[in-house]
């Protein structure tokens, strides 16, 4: 089952899943290509976090098979920032993880598009839940990623900052990339797909 | 079919629930009737047969509880390590269950090789408690035991706690090697042992088969009783598949007491 | 399989980068990192308070409560290695972009160590004084300490790793742990005691040394493993 088709980011096939005797989903099928901003929905405790985390390849727990283009980006829940740690140092380290170089001038202007000028230097535990939001999801603007999985983007975030989130993703989208985002709110990007998990799943 | 193939087929039937079960309900009773047999026989041989020994005088025979149940915790742990590793390399559920079905075994018998390794003690060297090789290494094994069932306690998951369990389990075994030589060491630098077990040879024929039957027989015991809790554990384990659902509502009048055989059977 | 796109696996600057990203990181927050420490010189303390002031009594006790506390003052700096970073979502972005995994968690492993087990080693001169160890012994205490306290820090990672998702996972840690620690144990303060009796201590100091090779080369690994269990 080789597929050289560049455009296909992930592959989910007759995906499974039971967390404490509750069967999440069952026999979902997900495909992502390029271009793809999917949306997923579903009531809280529907396993939105759960569906992510296995699409992402942090849990093995569940049946059925997943393909991903790798590099592969995960925004969870937490954030994913040290709070002793400045924004421009959170993104050093991860360009350090992903392998890619990148000079200061390059991290402050992801960091001044996010909006937090002047807030670079700035230990995390410092800023507010929304600014700190803004620098976690300052790390997309830089990665190489073409494919993103994002637990609730738009959390803690004011009218400001979701538009620098769409604005992301538009661009992400045109640049040929992919992305799964769970989501209370909806996203407001063209050309999304819903996926429904929970009571409200067909 | 050539021999590999035999052996993969074999490999892939062990991975399967349904025919362990088989296997270990096949197998259980006759292991278990041997081995109790075995080691009444070893107990009553070595118990009212076998001569005094010149140092000990009658207190050496608790060696037949003893040796055994000491051999046989550290042998419970590396088929853990083993189990373990499989489940790691080759996720077999079947290796999860043995692990979760051979650590209570252990535990227990580790808690039963230092129980009677103190009462060995206290007339042979006076106290209840010596720290000699044996027993601090039987001591440590206890707690590696009580480390992997407090580890699968506390994890809310069960296949997430079956591969913790697995690590921790391989991560022990490859411990023991190291903790018994370190142990051993420890002790060479203290006091001589005053009786030391693996002078085996130095035992007459009349005191170290009564010895080996008992360990044989314990062995085989421990592999009966094991095979019966695997087979515990499958039912649990899978008690959402149909052939376990069909094998527990039985034919009417069913064997397996849960509530739909004995309506049915009214 | 979809092609995957991997870059190069950089390990020399993954290795380097966690490391200064950890040490930074303890940096910023002194008091935490000072807590072991603290905790080894209180314990001594209280070991003169509970043994009696008597030098002799405290003497021929000192080798086993230094080494005792150092395994104890390392278990409660062990349950912070990985937990803070699970908290905070940075240890999952590790675990999906660290190539490979287990170079990360030394990285993580040796980070700790520097900030924990070596300022056991340097100060135990200090607690060798309060329970009036012999002169000679020192210099060996600390040696056995610089090398066996790497060793607790990466058996334990293991240990820390399992139980990272766990809410009161630091007892369950030393419950663990504190049995793999037994032949570090008794080579370390088996070293000191050799010293002490005029014996040439060369045989477990070379034995430890061993022992941390080997558990340097195959520890990090099974964390990396216990580090995707304790994920899911």
């Amino acid at each position: 089952m080789t597929i050289s088709s560049t455009s296909i980011l992930l592959r989910a096939s007759a995906l499974t899943c039971e967390r404490d005797g509750r069967r999440l989903f069952e026999n979902l099928d997900l495909t992502i290509s390029a271009g793809d901003v999917v949306e997923l929905r579903g009531p809280n405790g529907s396993g939105k976090t759960t569906l992510l985390r296995c699409l992402a390849g942090l849990t093995a727990d569940y049946e059925g098979s997943v393909e991903r283009r790798l590099p592969a980006a995960y925004c969870g829940h937490r954030g994913g920032l040290k709070g002793e740690l400045t924004p421009l140092e959170n993104l050093r380290w991860y360009g350090a993880l992903e392998g890619r170089r990148a000079d200061t001038r390059s991290l402050r202007d992801a960091l001044d598009a996010m909006g937090l000028e002047g807030y670079a230097m700035t230990p995390c535990q410092q800023l507010s839940a929304g600014q700190q939001r803004r620098a976690a999801l300052a790390r997309l603007r830089l990665t190489r990623a073409r494919l993103w999985l994002l637990d609730e983007p738009l959390t803690s975030l004011d009218e400001a900052g979701c538009t620098l989130v769409r604005e992301l993703l538009d661009r992400h989208r045109c640049d040929g990339g992919g992305a799964i985002c769970a989501t209370h709110a909806p996203l407001e990007v063209a050309g999304t797909r819903m996926q429904m998990l929970g009571a409200a799943a067909a | 079919m050539t021999i590999g193939e035999r052996i993969k087929a074999w490999w892939h039937r062990l991975g399967s629930p349904r025919w362990f079960y088989r296997v270990c309900r096949a197998w259980s009773p006759w292991l278990t009737a041997v081995g109790l047999v075995a080691i009444a026989v070893a107990f009553g041989w070595g118990l009212a047969f076998a001569p005094p020994d010149y140092q000990q005088g009658n207190s050496f025979r608790i060696m037949y509880l003893h040796v055994p149940t000491a051999i046989l915790s550290e042998s419970c742990y590396v088929l853990m390590g083993v189990a373990g590793l499989v489940l790691l390399v080759w996720r077999m559920k079947i290796a999860d269950m043995v692990i979760a079905a051979a650590a209570p075994f252990g535990l227990a018998i580790t808690g039963l090789a230092l129980a009677t390794g103190m009462f060995w003690g206290r007339p042979t060297w006076g106290t209840w408690w010596e720290s000699d090789a044996r027993t601090i290494s039987v001591l440590v094994q206890f707690f590696l035991y009580f480390g992997v069932i407090a580890l699968r306690e506390a994890i809310p998951r069960a296949e997430t706690a079956g591969r913790a369990c697995a690590v921790l389990a391989v991560v022990g075994t490859v411990n023991v090697p190291i903790i018994k030589y370190s142990v051993d060491w420890w002790l060479t630098l203290h006091q001589p042992s005053t009786f030391t077990l693996t002078k085996a040879p130095a035992m007459p024929p009349s005191m170290y088969l009564p010895l080996i039957v008992s360990i044989l027989g314990f062995y085989a015991f421990f592999a009966g009783n094991l095979l019966a809790r695997v087979a515990n554990v499958i039912l649990a384990r899978e008690r959402g598949t149909q052939w376990v659902q069909s094998l527990v509502a039985g034919p009417p009048g069913g064997v397996m007491s849960c509530d739909g055989g004995r309506e049915e059977r009214a | 399989m979809i092609e995957t796109a991997v870059a190069e696996p950089r390990v020399l600057e993954l290795l380097t980068a966690q490391i200064r990203r950890d040490l930074t990181v303890a940096m910023r927050s002194p008091g935490e990192m000072v807590n072991p420490l603290v905790f080894y010189l209180i314990g001594v303390t209280l070991f003169q308070f509970g043994v009696g002031a008597g030098p002799e009594r405290l003497a021929a006790i000192a080798t086993g409560v230094l080494w005792v506390l150092a395994l104890l003052a390392t278990l409660l700096a062990l349950d912070g290695l990985f937990r803070r970073d699970y908290d905070d979502g940075t240890l999952e972005q590790l675990a999906l972009h660290a190539d490979p995994l287990f170079v990360g968690v030394l990285a993580k492993i040796v980070a700790h160590w520097l900030v924990t087990g070596l300022p056991l080693a340097i100060f135990a001169p200090l607690g060798a004084l309060m329970l009036h160890l012999d002169a000679a012994a020192v210099p060996t205490l600390v040696l056995t300490l610089l090398l066996g306290t790497p060793v607790l820090s990466v058996i334990g990672a293991v240990g820390a790793a399992l139980t990272v998702g766990l809410r009161r996972g630091a007892v369950l840690l030393a419950l663990i742990v504190l049995p793999l620690y037994v032949p570090v144990l008794i080579l370390g303060a088996g070293a000191v005691t050799a010293r002490l009796d005029g014996i040439d201590p060369t045989p477990q100091i070379v034995w430890l040394a061993a022992l941390l090779a080997f558990s340097l080369t195959l520890a990090p690994f099974a964390a990396a493993q216990g580090l995707r269990v304790g994920l899911e």
